[in-house]
């Protein structure tokens, strides 16, 4: 079992929480506030933050994690700098990738977060392969790889968890299923779904251990997860974890050509199922606020500290809007950078 | 000094000798390493050499991310067809990394990657495939046409730390050539001139150079003194090399066993329209294969193939246009 959370560390998870849910609340506002200061597609984590922050907190510094493009969420809890990644999206110099990549890139290498693919179900090879490295290396490492509901149709999920149990490589499968590819209901296009069953079941094929976890209480995914991430680094291979969240933002901003300002619509349940009340009830059980209520109610902070807390996250954020705008754009000559290493 | 060796051995040669220098080196794939007797496993053992399952997107996937970990995987794909299985890996996945992350990661893969077998293998086994591949900035590509070369050049690759699409082209694999002694690297990015001449220049890639040199000593014997030129990578692609050559002979021929569109030979000849315009005094030839699928009957699979005679026609059309021109 993983070590239980004490006060500390309860409060590390509700913080970060908070800095995940501000941070995307600032880029989403960017698209109002500074209109054209985002480009193309940006897809954002809030109602996914007790999933991440839950999972994250069972790993060590020197583990590594893979995602998704949805990847602004996992580098904040990494202790990636805000700035930076604000930056980042933003397309300036002083971005975390320099502005190459974007906010579908994220990449920080100090923090482990070795590569967040844009093709849906890629990324997973990569953490395999990640995984394959710890095992040969030794040094008892972990891999966490992060991936939709939606992925888990392509091959790549399949073929990866294949030779990962084949091979009892330490990766931990997460697959975030937010209910939606796109605008694409599971039960459109997943087997397990459409019968009824939860997609942890696809874990059976591979014979590795299969869970489904409340991906809106941090606690239970800490404690799931964690109990995935002794296991692959106890040399007995990988588990897949299906964590159950609710996106609460559209799949991403509107795609649209240049002269249509961009701007994120309402999510999928409203726009294309004409279900409000589904995604009613998904903000009344937001995981955030429902967290901190639970620590302020059994008592682990006070309502005071929670809203320093949340104050102190605001400025952060604020500040990393700011130092994002102000940060120049990169030299046009630069695009010709890094093509090869 | 040299020892001589078979194509393949020499790529063998090339993969253990990295191996031995390098503890980050692995070498994992299809249908390697089966056996406790196999050489590689019983010399570097299971962590370095694995069989991994027939699932090409996990096998270049996992090099990926082996590589973002500070490995350098050599992927045994057999043929190069297989690739096509896993397309975003190879074109979208490894090649973008290094500059999505602003230089933070690096994929130092090798794709071993076997190619042309236009011995009967019919229409999905037999493809030059390696103009789509030259095209994808990031991704480098080799094309070795001699042992020494596919030594050279495989040590090249293992030591770059970009994703290299190594193509050994499967009919060249029993041929035997003088390989270098010691350590034997061929910078990838350099041409080789096969043959000095200043009467027309053929630029020909993999199988075909043996078939582009053979088809320059018929056109000595009629006086007419080709310099053929091997670009041994097609990404990056020696231009200067090619360029250089056309200056001095005003005539170009590129061969190339692909089919016409997409292929490397339609992208040299566009460099050296663009780029060497003033030095050419006849258009530029093309003896690619012929824009169908590969037949498995073999007086079909030839008709569609350059060949010796092909070769030698075009270079005598290049030149009787230069004369008339």
């Amino acid at each position: 079992m993983p070590e239980p959370l004490d006060t500390q560390r309860l409060t590390w998870m509700l913080t970060q929480m908070l800095r995940i849910r501000e941070f995307e609340e600032r880029v989403k506002r960017t698209f109002e506030e500074h209109p054209g200061v985002i480009r193309g597609h940006t897809h954002l984590a809030d109602g996914a933050e007790a999933s991440i922050v839950g999972a994250l907190a069972a790993l060590r510094p020197d583990d590594h994690v893979l995602t998704t493009y949805r990847c602004h969420g996992y580098p904040l809890a990494l202790g990636t700098d805000p700035n930076a990644m604000m930056a980042e999206i933003y397309g300036r110099s002083d971005g975390l990738c320099g502005g190459y990549g974007g906010s579908m890139h994220l990449t920080d290498t100090a923090r482990g977060f070795l590569g967040t693919s844009g093709i849906v179900g890629q990324g997973i090879p990569h953490a395999v392969g990640a995984a394959y490295a710890a095992q040969i290396s030794g040094r008892g490492q972990v891999v966490l790889s992060f991936f939709g509901d939606g992925a888990s149709k392509q091959g790549a999920f399949h073929e990866s968890l294949n030779i990962a149990s084949l091979w009892k490589l330490p990766v931990v499968f997460v697959m975030e299923n937010n209910n939606y590819n796109v605008v694409t209901r599971t039960e459109q296009e997943d087997a397990n779904a459409a019968a009824g069953e939860p997609l942890a079941v696809k874990a059976t094929a591979y014979s590795m251990p299969g869970t489904t976890v409340d991906g809106g209480d941090p606690v239970a995914v800490y404690e799931t997860v964690g109990a995935a991430v002794d296991r692959a680094r106890s040399g007995e291979g990988p588990t897949l974890v299906e964590s159950l969240v609710y996106r609460l933002s559209a799949h991403g901003n509107i795609i649209a050509p240049p002269g249509i300002p961009l701007h994120f619509p309402e999510h999928e349940a409203i726009t294309v199922f004409g279900n409000a009340e589904e995604y009613e009830a998904a903000k009344r059980g937001d995981p955030v606020p429902r967290f901190r209520g639970r620590l302020v109610s059994d008592g682990t902070i006070s309502a005071e500290e929670a809203d320093a807390i949340a104050e102190q996250v605001q400025a952060e954020m604020q500040g990393a809007v700011d130092f994002g705008l102000k940060s120049p754009f990169p030299a046009p000559e630069a695009a010709v950078n890094f093509v090869y290493a | 000094m040299a020892h001589e060796l078979p194509y393949i051995a020499a790529i063998e040669e090339a993969i253990r000798e990295e191996m031995e220098r390098d503890p980050t080196v692995l070498y994992f794939g299809q249908n390697i390493a089966t056996h406790e007797n196999d050489p590689f496993l019983k010399q570097f053992g299971a962590d370095r050499v694995r069989v991994t399952p027939i699932s090409e997107t996990a096998e270049i996937g996992m090099a990926v991310g082996a590589a973002f970990a500070g490995y350098r995987p050599v992927v045994e794909l057999y043929m190069a067809e297989f690739m096509l299985v896993a397309m975003d890996q190879v074109v979208n996945e490894a090649p973008r990394f290094h500059y999505m992350s602003g230089g933070q990661v690096k994929v130092p893969i090798v794709l071993k990657a076997g190619y042309g077998f236009t011995a009967g293998w019919a229409g999905q086994h037999t493809g030059s495939i390696y103009g789509m591949f030259m095209g994808v900035p990031g991704l480098k590509v080799a094309v070795p046409s001699t042992a020494d070369d596919a030594k050279g050049l495989m040590t090249a690759a293992i030591r770059d730390d970009n994703p290299v699409v190594y193509f050994h082209h499967y009919l060249l694999t029993l041929e035997h050539g003088d390989v270098t002694d010691g350590e034997h690297v061929v910078p990838l990015g350099q041409a080789a001139v096969r043959r000095e001449g200043g009467d027309v220049t053929i630029v020909a890639i993999g199988w075909l150079v043996g078939k582009a040199l053979a088809a320059a000593e018929e056109l000595a014997a009629a006086g007419i003194e080709a310099e053929v030129i091997d670009p041994r990578t097609l990404a990056p692609l020696d231009t200067e090399t090619i360029l250089r050559s056309v200056e001095k002979t005003g005539r170009l021929v590129v061969v190339d066993q692909s089919t016409r569109h997409g292929s490397a030979a339609a992208v040299i000849a566009a460099e050296v329209a663009s780029e060497g315009f003033g030095s050419l005094k006849a258009p530029v030839k093309l003896v690619t294969a012929l824009d169908a699928t590969i037949p498995y009957s073999e007086p079909m699979e030839g008709y569609l193939l350059p060949d010796e005679t092909k070769i030698a026609a075009a270079v005598r059309e290049a030149v009787a246009e230069a004369v008339s021109a």
